[in-house]
């Protein structure tokens, strides 16, 4: 007993020295950078569903932050070793989860970022929380990462549901229908995407008449019954808010499509959309649906030229996960070049609570009190196919909404 | 009342789909015994050949309806004569590996070339509109679908059971060594047939591409459902198979549309169907026990 307690006190010495020189460049004696580089990991859907909004692109978009920060700083640089590691985790928390350990303890990676899918990311945050490594998630739609799941070692970069749902829930109430019919997939990300915008549209002042879980997956790819349903509601619904994303929201929009709901004054309002998905359904399928994006590659001169470099590199338009994993990346790299090191405490302690501008990040701040990256969000709409005046140009912002209204107030929930 | 019509009709049109896929599983299991587990791979070859041939060719879907089977069914036949047969006589779980494998493949040569985003595909033109029925109006193009799926399979039954072809090849399916005792040639049959039963799912994949999401798993999803198809239909039995494909569409939709508060139930029923008429007939509702060897 008395020898646990000698051990114990010994370990509270050397942690009360060690946090006395945390957070200076001087720090941590001669080496600065363990293993005297920066490994970044990315983490994401290589071969599914997510693969073509984030996945290897993503990837890409990290590299190019990279040459961006050593061509900025030069020999100035913390260091120029600065490496990417990258794997598949198949959308799946079990895979998500055993990946990011092997990345933090066996790849020697510093941050891990992107990790699409809601319950894989809440894994990895609870690997970074036990690692005590960085974690920046874009990917990833829930609340969670910023409510009763957040750590010290987790931010959350791009989205959530609360701002697509506060974006398009509330804006699509003030202006185009009072009246909602909800369809939702019925698991996690679906029930969560209804209760976010029902909250939402209330708020707003209108109504939600009806809300159906669609079977998830949809095996039979079918939802006429549906779709037949909306119309013949009391009161008929204004707009149809669809929840599905990927390929269940392709059927979705095909079939809303095929039974002509826009004649019978059913609009069309979709939860989470991404640059691919347009770019699959064609801009003449869902010309005039309205949504909330985190970023649009051709919303002025910044985002452009920052378009058209991805593009050389990626052959193809960043979506905005492609530009939150560059500018996550990138805003890592300064934040361990401000501290002089990649000691993930120190690197947390410059990050809390600091304004940030780059491509992605507009009125940026990183919010100290859950590591909610807030900034400004956009409203959407899909423009017909005679406005589309070059390939990927598919929609026009119709509004920006600023970061502080964007995104909610920090939950009482999270303890960091 | 129109709601109930409307949902029957949707049923229906899922079902032509399930009905044209296990009718093609149906026929192949019967005259090889083979559980052909690529066949959702070749639906969804139709699909995305369909897509191809608009996009990179200009091909309109009308020849594509003709172009994707034919291909395709060449294809199957070549798979069978190169691999399939070779491995026919062995237990049957090597030819369930061999056509898994094979999906696989094909799933992923798929992604190599065009990734895993649903590609476009319209509506043919003369067919985008809708059809009045009084009650309730209905698209165009699923009017086209039902009415196309229940030709196809009264043709398919026409032949098996009104000419000499179908005579041959519905007693090789049920007693293929009683048949060569009457010096019948079965192994000429076999490559045809499966052929054939591929091509079907390759014409369902054609049919599905302006109103599904075409990429690369559509197919791995929907085979699923068609499994269950065919077992309760009867394990190569083809009446069975297509009766069953019409009758589990049917029970879907109106699983969905008046179950919908208890969603547990309307995402399981057709395994809770399935699992009932095993229960109560372990051949399927149409099949027969195996006469014993």
């Amino acid at each position: 007993m008395r020898r646990t307690m000698g051990v114990a006190a010994a370990s509270a010495v050397v942690v009360l020295v060690a946090g006395c020189g945390g957070g200076g460049p001087q720090s941590s004696g001669d080496q600065k950078l363990t293993g005297d580089k920066i490994v970044l990991g990315v983490l994401n859907d290589q071969s599914g569903a997510y693969s073509e909004l984030s996945g290897k692109n993503s990837v890409a978009a990290v590299e190019m932050a990279i040459a961006d920060f050593t061509a900025k700083y030069g020999d100035k640089a913390v260091t120029t070793d600065i490496t990417v590691e990258t794997a598949d985790h198949q959308n799946k928390p079990d895979v998500a989860n055993s990946k990011a350990q092997e990345m933090y303890d066996r790849k020697g990676v510093d941050l891990i970022l992107d990790v699409p899918t809601s319950s894989a990311a809440l894994k990895v945050a609870d690997v970074a929380k036990e690692k005590k490594k960085l974690y920046f998630n874009i990917g990833a739609a829930t609340t969670d990462l910023t409510g009763k799941s957040c750590n010290k070692y987790t931010f959350h970069y791009a989205y959530d549901t609360y701002m697509l749902a506060n974006g398009t829930g509330k804006t699509t109430t003030e202006q185009i229908g009072k009246n909602w019919y909800i369809l939702y997939p019925n698991y996690a990300f679906g029930q969560d995407m209804e209760k976010s915008f029902s909250t939402a549209i209330t708020a707003a002042g209108g109504t939600v008449v009806g809300k159906d879980g669609a079977p998830f997956p949809n095996t039979s790819g079918d939802f006429s019954t549906f779709l037949l349903k909306a119309p013949n509601l009391n009161p008929k619904p204004d707009v149809l808010g669809t929840m599905q994303a990927g390929a269940e929201l392709v059927n979705v929009v095909k079939q809303y499509n095929e039974f002509k709901l826009r004649d019978k004054g059913v609009g069309l309002a979709v939860g989470l959309m991404f640059l691919t998905d347009i770019h699959s359904l064609t801009p003449a399928a869902l010309a005039g649906t309205t949504y909330t994006d985190a970023w649009y590659w051709n919303f002025d001169a910044k985002n452009r030229e920052f378009a058209d470099r991805f593009q050389q590199k990626a052959g193809t338009r960043p979506t905005f996960a492609h530009a939150a994993n560059y500018s996550a990346a990138l805003q890592y790299l300064e934040a361990v070049q401000a501290a002089g090191t990649d000691d993930a405490d120190a690197v947390v302690k410059g990050l809390e609570g600091k304004t940030v501008e780059d491509v992605f990040l507009r009125n940026g701040k990183i919010r100290a009190e859950d590591h909610r990256v807030v900034h400004d969000a956009y409203l959407a709409q899909v423009k017909p196919q005679s406005e589309v005046a070059e390939p990927w140009d598919y929609v026009k912002v119709l509004k920006t909404i600023p970061a502080a209204e964007a995104f909610r107030a920090p939950s009482a929930d999270c303890k960091l | 009342m129109s709601g109930f019509a409307q949902n029957t009709f949707n049923g229906l049109v899922s079902g032509a789909f399930y009905a044209l896929l296990a009718l093609g599983l149906a026929v192949i299991f019967g005259m090889l015994r083979v559980v052909n587990f690529a066949h959702g791979a070749f639906y969804m070859l139709g699909a995305f050949g369909a897509y191809v041939l608009l996009s990179e060719a200009g091909v309109p879907f009308w020849a594509a309806l003709v172009i994707m089977p034919v291909g395709l069914g060449l294809l199957g036949m070549a798979l069978e004569r190169a691999v399939i047969h070779r491995l026919t006589k062995l237990d049957p779980l090597y030819n369930f590996l061999l056509t898994f494998g094979l999906t696989l493949i094909l799933q992923d040569l798929v992604k190599l070339r065009y990734g895993v985003q649903s590609s476009p595909y319209e509506t043919p033109s003369l067919l985008s509109g809708s059809v009045d029925f009084g009650l309730f109006d209905f698209p165009t193009y699923r009017v086209f679908i039902l009415g196309f799926a229940v030709l196809l399979c009264v043709a398919v039954w026409w032949v098996l059971t009104r000419t000499r072809i179908g005579m041959v090849v519905r007693a090789a399916t049920e007693r293929p060594d009683l048949t060569r005792a009457f010096g019948i040639d079965v192994g000429r049959w076999v490559t045809p047939v499966f052929g054939f039963g591929i091509g079907l799912a390759g014409l369902a994949g054609v049919l599905a591409a302006p109103m599904r999401a075409v990429n690369p798993l559509m197919g791995a999803d929907l085979i699923i459902v068609v499994f269950a198809v065919v077992v309760i239909g009867g394990l190569g039995s083809i009446f069975g198979s297509v009766a069953a494909g019409f009758g589990i569409g049917l029970v879907q939709a109106w699983g969905e549309a008046y179950l919908s508060t208890f969603p547990l139930v309307s995402q399981t029923i057709v395994f809770v169907v399935m699992a009932g008429v095993l229960l109560w007939r372990p051949a399927g509702l149409f099949g027969r026990e195996e006469a014993p060897a």
